[in-house]
């Protein structure tokens, strides 16, 4: 069965230990989670999950299927590929010089990004947007030198105005 | 009233219904050993040997009386002692409470004396665990605990109290024991789609397993079989549902299953699984298996569905209304192509008998001796199969193994437990490896007068590896000749229980005549050749029509 990549989102209670019940879970199921990411909610009492890993559909029916089974998971959802709005974060410090200046400004004029830190030798952009369009800007920042760079794994919400715990 | 965090615990418990618990004190625990003492007119409790004994006491506690089973420890070891028979609760999906004690918050983090991550070393094998932060929040946490450990699958909770809320006051209100969840009722598309697969079928099989125990669906499953002219198989975890004398009742199936149900299953054309979550011990190489069949999976867990092997309908439900609503929709069926097949296949099975088997003649004494509600408690290995293979079950309830864990050590403390929670003598087959790992909990049947009888196979190696050792490591017996000079009936006699000696099925007749009606715990030490076979036998990971059935295919 060909490898997908998904997206969950899994509302769990707001207490401490909630997150290692959760990725002890998938330590032990040997689920391959590429990015996971925490934060608060709409309601003070629920922390929003979301993760994004690649399997088959019967990887995907074991992965929910195990997470609704902790007592601390509330609800999960699957976010559909058509319906899900997914952005990443990225902060990038690259290397800034005379001659490299006005090409790093297109680009980050091209991709909507921003420069939230500025010096003679460096500049930290911040660029936020789909998986691909963070691959994508980190491409075009590799031959001006990337010094280093974090990214926030996706964030997820679907369109229309339903919210998962409603559904 | 105003109590404090350990009078909370054992009102708690109390007003559960909690009646017998099992454990060992320590220093994390005196507040609630003391309270244990004051009210000892109402609750019991059993102190073991060892506390992975209490845990494995509390687990054959549960599963004999259909109750919750609990046990409590002290912090530090007292608690990682239990893990393993916390572990052996979870992958057998037993309700258990275990209650530990911690070092006062005050000292928790600072790696003080007898202090350890217990909710942290359990989360994997727990169904969820608790630590507690505030007395105030003892006593919900207790019945919630309950609940979950009672609920949908069964399996253990943990609750972890530091000592200084035992030793906190805070008001406490007596509440009714709690209620299991209701589990989900079958769904009418779910029963339509089954009934319509039946319908096309023409080698039907149903294959249960503990979730069919749990549910006590023994007489539907009968039913549908009988409606759809079905044989009728199960896990090892199964046994005991159904009595053996149903005629359709083909026994347990898998590695080491009767003959005509692992092959009744490799030939069917579809697999009605009931609550099993079709094991690779019950599969073999699970790619592979039964690949000609189409399966349903009825599971209250719906992360069982599909787990291991690729099903056609899985269903989420209670198991009991689906089978109800499933009789009711479902055609009746009239199969004589493959009730005359499976015939063949007893008749196959019945021509494999070894005469004069010692292993499989003493098991059928012991059924034709004791009383059919006898509870019968295994350990790990040979003898283990033996008894599965052999005892003629017709009770429920009354067989208690360690199946998923395969826990070596398991049957003292779980037939101590049995004993408690069915009332009344149990029955112990373990083996001279087995035992070995736990025998002090000897001391805890002798000082509690519990009604058992212990029979140790012995037949001085750890027979299953030897026996693997043999078929797949050429005789290179690494480790498993024990070579100990053991004497079990003087070991018996050291712990004050009786001891008999038996090296054929009269001297094991006589024996276990006399020490069944003895009144407390005795002991059969059953001499055994050390080169007998569990048969028939799957290789790990093959298939099913590779099955060794005789001794003679084994060196070929």
């Amino acid at each position: 069965m060909a490898n997908q990549n998904y997206v969950i989102a899994a509302f769990v209670e707001n207490k401490s230990g909630v997150l290692m019940r959760v990725t002890s879970m998938f330590n032990r199921r040997g689920f391959n989670i590429d990015t996971l990411t925490v934060g608060e909610t709409e309601s003070p009492e629920y922390s929003r999950i979301t993760l994004t890993f690649s399997g088959s559909q019967e990887d995907l029916h074991q992965l929910v299927s195990q997470l609704k089974k902790l007592y601390n998971v509330k609800k999960v959802e699957v976010i559909s590929a058509e319906l899900g709005i997914r952005r990443e974060l990225l902060l990038i410090k690259v290397k800034n010089s005379s001659q490299t200046r006005s090409d790093l400004r297109d680009a980050v004029e091209i991709f909507k990004a921003k420069i939230v830190d500025y010096s003679a030798d460096a500049m930290c952009l911040e660029v936020t947007g789909d998986s691909t369009k963070i691959d994508n800007f980190i491409d075009n920042m590799k031959p001006f030198g990337v010094i280093e760079m974090c990214r926030t794994g996706i964030v997820a919400l679907e369109r229309g105005s339903e919210s998962i715990l409603s559904k | 009233m105003i109590l404090s965090g350990a009078e909370i615990v054992v009102e708690t418990l109390i007003e559960q219904n909690v009646k017998t618990i099992f454990g060992y004190p320590g220093g994390t625990v005196l507040d609630i050993y003391d309270q244990l003492y004051k009210k000892s007119n109402r609750i019991n409790h059993v102190l073991a040997a060892h506390e992975q004994g209490a845990a494995h006491a509390a687990d054959g506690y549960a599963r004999a009386s259909g109750e919750l089973g609990v046990v409590i420890a002290t912090s530090g070891p007292g608690a990682t002692n239990l893990v393993t028979g916390i572990a052996n609760a979870y992958l057998d999906s037993v309700p258990m409470l275990a209650i530990t004690g911690n070092v006062a918050s005050s000292f928790i983090g600072r790696d003080s004396f007898q202090e350890i991550d217990i909710t942290g070393i359990t989360l994997p094998i727990t169904k969820h665990n608790f630590f507690i932060r505030s007395v105030d929040e003892l006593a919900d946490t207790i019945r919630e605990a309950i609940c979950i450990a009672k609920s949908g699958r069964p399996g253990p909770v943990l609750i972890d109290i530091p000592k200084d809320i035992q030793v906190a006051k805070c008001e406490y209100t007596p509440a009714e024991p709690v209620k299991k969840n209701i589990n989900p009722s079958a769904k009418d598309e779910d029963v339509k789609a089954a009934a319509a697969m039946i319908a096309e079928s023409g080698r039907p099989f149903i294959y249960f397993g503990g979730g069919a125990v749990r549910a006590e669906a023994g007489e539907l499953i009968a039913k549908l079989a009988d409606k759809i002219d079905a044989p009728i198989g199960c896990s090892m975890m199964g046994l005991s549902e159904i009595p053996v004398t149903n005629q359709r009742f083909l026994g347990m199936q898998g590695m080491h299953g009767h003959y005509a149900s692992s092959k009744a299953m490799a030939k069917a054309d579809l697999i009605i699984g009931v609550g099993v979550r079709f094991s690779d011990r019950a599969t073999g190489d699970r790619t592979k298996f039964s690949a000609g069949a189409r399966k349903i999976q009825i599971d209250i867990d719906g992360a069982e569905l599909g787990k291991n092997v690729d099903i056609n309908l899985g269903v989420i439900s209670d198991i009991c209304d689906f089978l109800t609503k499933l009789i009711d929709t479902v055609e009746k069926r009239d199969l004589p192509n493959w009730e005359a097949k499976i015939e063949k296949l007893k008749e196959q099975e019945a021509e494999q008998v070894i005469p004069g088997f010692l292993p499989k003649e003493a098991v059928e004494a012991v059924t034709s001796i004791v009383d059919p509600d006898t509870v019968i408690a295994t350990d790990v290995g040979q003898h283990q199969m033996w008894v599965a293979q052999n005892y003629g079950f017709t009770k429920k309830k009354t067989w208690i193994t360690s199946g998923g864990l395969g826990t070596m050590g398991f049957g003292m403390g779980a037939a101590i437990g049995a004993a408690y929670g069915s009332g009344k003598r149990a029955v112990l087959f373990t083996g001279d490896g087995s035992f070995g790992m736990n025998l002090n909990e000897l001391a805890t049947a002798v000082s509690f007068n519990v009604p058992l009888t212990i029979i140790v196979c012995n037949n001085g190696v750890l027979g299953m590896v030897r026996q693997w050792q043999t078929i797949f490591y050429n005789k290179a017996y690494s480790s498993t000749t024990l070579n100990r000079k053991t004497d079990f009936v003087k070991l018996a006699e050291a712990f004050g229980a009786k001891g008999y000696r038996a090296d054929d099925i009269e001297s094991f007749k006589k024996a276990f005549a006399e020490a069944y009606a003895q009144e407390g715990p005795t002991l059969i030490d059953l001499t055994l050749d050390k080169d007998l076979k569990v048969l028939p036998m799957l290789k790990p990971n093959g298939t099913f029509d590779k099955l060794i059935i005789r001794e003679e295919e084994i060196n070929g």
